[in-house]
């Protein structure tokens, strides 16, 4: 029906559109590029859309919100996922684990992102299923010559018993403490690891995404923070100038997550509200299959075997 | 001594405040501009936005300011007739929708936000979306439009409303046939400034439209915009600044360029007016 | 039978309209007022001050919900913006309106126009990647009141200028020309009686200013930290209320959301009560 009334080029997802725009030369494909949406807006704002024909291909729209470490996984799933399956839509946003085990539960999303275990209620009424494993890493800036700390050190970095870098072994330098927001499943973990409360620690600043923890230690020579090891090792290889600790002897790495001897590590999950069905069991699946390892292993997180 | 003091003083802090503003002008252009093309413009970002461009962030941004004019036009125009045409209002209500006018344009954006982020995000199940930024944005423009089109209708002179009356034409033809096409371009001022606004405002757009970085397919999808592109590239993404400030240099020559319109609609109005009656073009 | 009256129709249409405008602010504040009911009604108003720190998750017996640190950061960042942007706004304005050659005066006051119109979020980009360092060079980590102040005060001080230069254009030459006759010279009629009788546009700039202060987000979170505590100094990173309600918002559920809600309540509570405090003798003058 609709085709009837527009040109069939006009039917695809936004990644295709968006190449025409791309190799558009003429004012003419972009104006029609922008404008079709708007056009076909209110045929798909009326409710579901009618089923094709075609009724063996997956088709539909999924949200998934939530932890800023397995975001960028998921949506490099997503894209993939898409180009298998061109009916299909994908919107990944971040805002924190919390945020996904909020909006898994109220249906705002499909399909939650977590980056721990879920823990006490959650287990009632949410399941999670795990695609791949990580751990949080303390770094540094990478002029910062301190090798590695251990769990006191780490204390009392946090608890502003040490003020300057000379404590610890380095240089004369002010310690700038980075911390993760409240709700932050980051957080959570980093105080249970160190037995540490939310109240002893005295940060500089509070950020709120790993990679926004990430630009804070780049960009101040004297800052510590924690962040997802995967996150981490990603932008020390792509030149970030950020350095991941050893902890308790351990160097903070994808290997020693791997070998389950890094001592801070955690699942990263996909969490739904009972169990999935359709087109969310088929992504779920999709993502813990040995199909998407080489992007799991591309941010730099630990395959599920 | 007070004679020299007061135009040394005036001076130094021009200066020094010009200085300042240079400063981050320049700043904004140094590290913006080398990062222009019209491959920026026209690809999609990559590497969550630290390489390629900002075209479907355009497009969403269109797409909300879209909704915001929808749905703020109608709106704003009609309100706009009613507290400047005499017998349609009445005083003790008109008073009473100046002030809330006012108070709305005194709403913090980050309430807006909020506001927009209940109703329509959650309560309204619109969900983070073009129609829940663009309809929140609706709400923050409305007394910028509201405001300038009402001057505008005021300002037209009394004799083209008389005569219009003695020929006996009907008010309502008067009014649309009339004198909002007489006020068009104060109305068209309005407009843009409306525009502006909504075009800069990033606070009340992250809880209401979101972050999706991709080309809306629907209005139901979320999208971001310009502003909300640049927060997250300069806070969330390493590396992200020279996209940032390209895309910062992008927003403030769109701005630039909807103040120049909003003055030339300005300077028109006012020449179209001086025509029809001398006095009241030295407004 | 109802006859069409396109004359009804149009007061019909335009009446409604303006209805749905003016609600439009009530049913803002009412609907922050009811999703702020839910933590109010738990935790009493008092506890958003009497709280040992904003621990709005984790463990139920835990939590703490704080507002005050966020509240004087938010009037500190503001307060500071002004008292920096009040003079310095008054004498640019004067320059303009005195001193400025025509050559200089009309490109100076088009960039001003100009500073008015860029987006906060442009200021706050700036602030982060330019001035933040060079405090931090200074007197680590950088992102403090400080630079939130300051980058408040770059982006007020337009709102200032402009509206201050409308308020001394406004005051008619036969003020001056009394002063003048009266034996003032051209400083002495500026400060004694052309400010003076500016007066009320330029208290209106200011709390314009003031206004757009408080309720800034997005160039303030960007910059100072963002770290809940009451300041010892200017070098202390803080939360403003606006930069609470942006960064938590994202993932708030229950009570912490409701919270948030009574921090932007607050926050409109703030705003409120300046904009009276303002208007008040500006109404008294007028009806005398």
């Amino acid at each position: 029906m609709r085709s009837s009334i527009f040109p069939t080029d006009l039917h695809m997802n936004g990644h295709s559109r968006l190449l025409r725009i791309q190799r558009a030369s003429g004012a003419l494909r972009v104006l029609r590029g922008l404008f079709a949406p708007m056009l076909l807006a209110p045929v798909i704002a009326c409710g579901p859309a009618p089923a094709p024909p075609a009724a063996d291909a997956l088709q539909g729209r999924l949200g998934l919100t939530g932890s800023s470490t397995v975001a960028p996984l998921a949506a490099e799933i997503a894209k993939r996922f898409e180009a298998q399956h061109p009916e299909v839509r994908i919107d990944v946003q971040t805002g924190g684990s919390s945020r996904g085990i909020a909006d898994a539960r109220s249906g705002i999303a499909d399909i939650g992102l977590v980056s721990r275990a879920l823990v006490g209620t959650e287990q009632s009424d949410l399941q999670a299923h795990p695609i791949a494993r990580d751990g949080i890493a303390m770094i540094v800036h990478a002029s910062n010559p301190v090798p590695q700390l251990n769990a006191d050190q780490v204390r009392a970095l946090y608890r502003g018993q040490w003020r300057n870098w000379q404590q610890a072994g380095g240089p004369d330098l002010e310690v700038s403490v980075v911390n993760k927001a409240q709700g932050r499943s980051t957080l959570d973990l980093f105080l249970e690891h160190f037995g540490l409360q939310s109240r002893e620690i005295r940060p500089a600043v509070v950020i709120g995404d790993n990679e926004q923890g990430i630009k804070t230690v780049a960009g101040n020579a004297g800052a510590i923070g924690y962040v997802s090891v995967g996150s981490a090792e990603y932008a020390a290889a792509s030149g970030v100038p950020i350095r991941l600790l050893a902890l308790d002897a351990i160097q903070a790495s994808v290997d020693s997550v791997r070998q389950q001897r890094y001592p801070l590590a955690r699942p990263l999950n996909l969490v739904t509200r009972g169990t999935p069905g359709g087109l969310a069991a088929a992504f779920i699946a999709y993502a813990q299959s040995p199909a998407v390892h080489d992007l799991v292993r591309g941010l730099y997180f630990v395959p599920l075997e | 001594m007070r004679e020299t003091a007061t135009p040394l003083a005036a001076w130094g802090a021009t200066a020094a405040v010009l200085a300042g503003a240079l400063w981050m002008l320049i700043d904004v252009l140094w590290r913006g501009a080398p990062g222009l093309s019209m491959g920026f413009l026209l690809e999609a970002p990559r590497d969550a936005g630290r390489a390629g461009g900002v075209a479907p962030i355009l497009l969403s941004t269109i797409w909300i300011l879209a909704v915001a004019l929808a749905a703020a036009l109608p709106l704003g125009l009609a309100t706009a007739i009613w507290l400047s045409e005499s017998t349609l209002q009445r005083p003790r209500l008109q008073r009473a929708v100046r002030l809330s006018l006012d108070m709305l344009a005194g709403v913090p954006s980050i309430v807006f936000g909020l506001f927009g982020n209940a109703v329509f995000a959650v309560a309204l199940g619109m969900g983070l979306s073009i129609l829940s930024g663009g309809l929140t944005l609706a709400c923050m423009a409305l007394p910028i439009i509201i405001r300038t089109a009402e001057e505008g209708l005021r300002a037209l002179p009394p004799e083209l409303r008389l005569q219009a009356a003695a020929l006996g034409l009907r008010r309502s033809r008067i009014v649309l046939g009339l004198l909002l096409p007489a006020a068009l371009p104060a109305l068209l001022a309005g407009t843009l400034l409306g525009i502006g606004r909504a075009l800069a405002e990033t606070a009340a757009l992250i809880f209401t439209s979101g972050y999706v970085d991709r080309a809306p397919q629907s209005w139901l999808d979320s999208g971001r915009a310009l502003s909300v592109h640049i927060y997250d590239l300069s806070m969330n993404v390493p590396g992200g600044e020279h996209n940032a400030y390209t895309a910062a240099l992008v927003l403030m020559a769109l701005i630039v360029a909807i103040n120049a319109a909003t003055q030339a609609a300005a300077r028109h109005w006012r020449r179209a007016l001086s025509w029809q009656d001398p006095a009241a073009g030295d407004r | 039978m109802f006859r069409w009256n396109s004359d009804r129709a149009l007061a019909a249409v335009t009446g409604l309209a303006a209805r749905l405008a003016a609600v439009i602010v009530l049913l803002i504040i009412g609907f922050v007022i009811l999703q702020s009911v839910p933590a109010l009604q738990e935790l009493g108003p008092v506890r958003f001050f009497t709280d040992d720190g904003w621990y709005p998750t984790g463990e139920v017996a835990a939590r703490g919900y704080n507002l005050a640190p966020m509240v004087v950061a938010t009037v500190l960042c503001a307060v500071g913006a002004l008292l920096l942007a009040a003079p310095l706004g008054l004498l640019v304005a004067v320059w303009l309106t005195e001193y400025a050659p025509a050559a200089l005066g009309r490109p100076v006051e088009a960039l001003v126009g100009l500073m008015a119109g860029v987006p906060s979020v442009v200021y706050g980009l700036w602030g982060l990647v330019t001035l933040v360092p060079l405090i931090a060079a200074w007197q680590p980590p950088g992102a403090s009141l400080l630079s939130g102040i300051l980058v408040l005060f770059l982006m007020v001080l337009p709102t200032v200028i402009l509206a201050t230069v409308a308020a001394l254009r406004a005051v008619t030459p036969e003020w001056r020309m009394a002063a003048a006759a009266l034996g003032m010279g051209p400083t002495g009629a500026l400060w004694r009686v052309v400010v003076p009788a500016a007066r009320g546009g330029i208290r209106g700039a200011l709390v314009l200013a003031l206004a757009r202060a408080i309720g800034e987000t997005m160039a303030v979170l960007m910059v100072t930290g963002n770290v809940v505590r009451m300041p010892d100094s200017l070098f202390d990173p803080v939360r403003t209320l606006t930069a609470n309600i942006a960064l938590e918002l994202a993932y708030a559920v229950d009570l912490h959301r409701s919270a948030l809600f009574v921090g932007g309540l607050l926050l409109a509570a703030l705003v409120a009560a300046l904009v009276l405090a303002a208007e008040r003798p500006r109404e008294a003058r007028r009806h005398a």
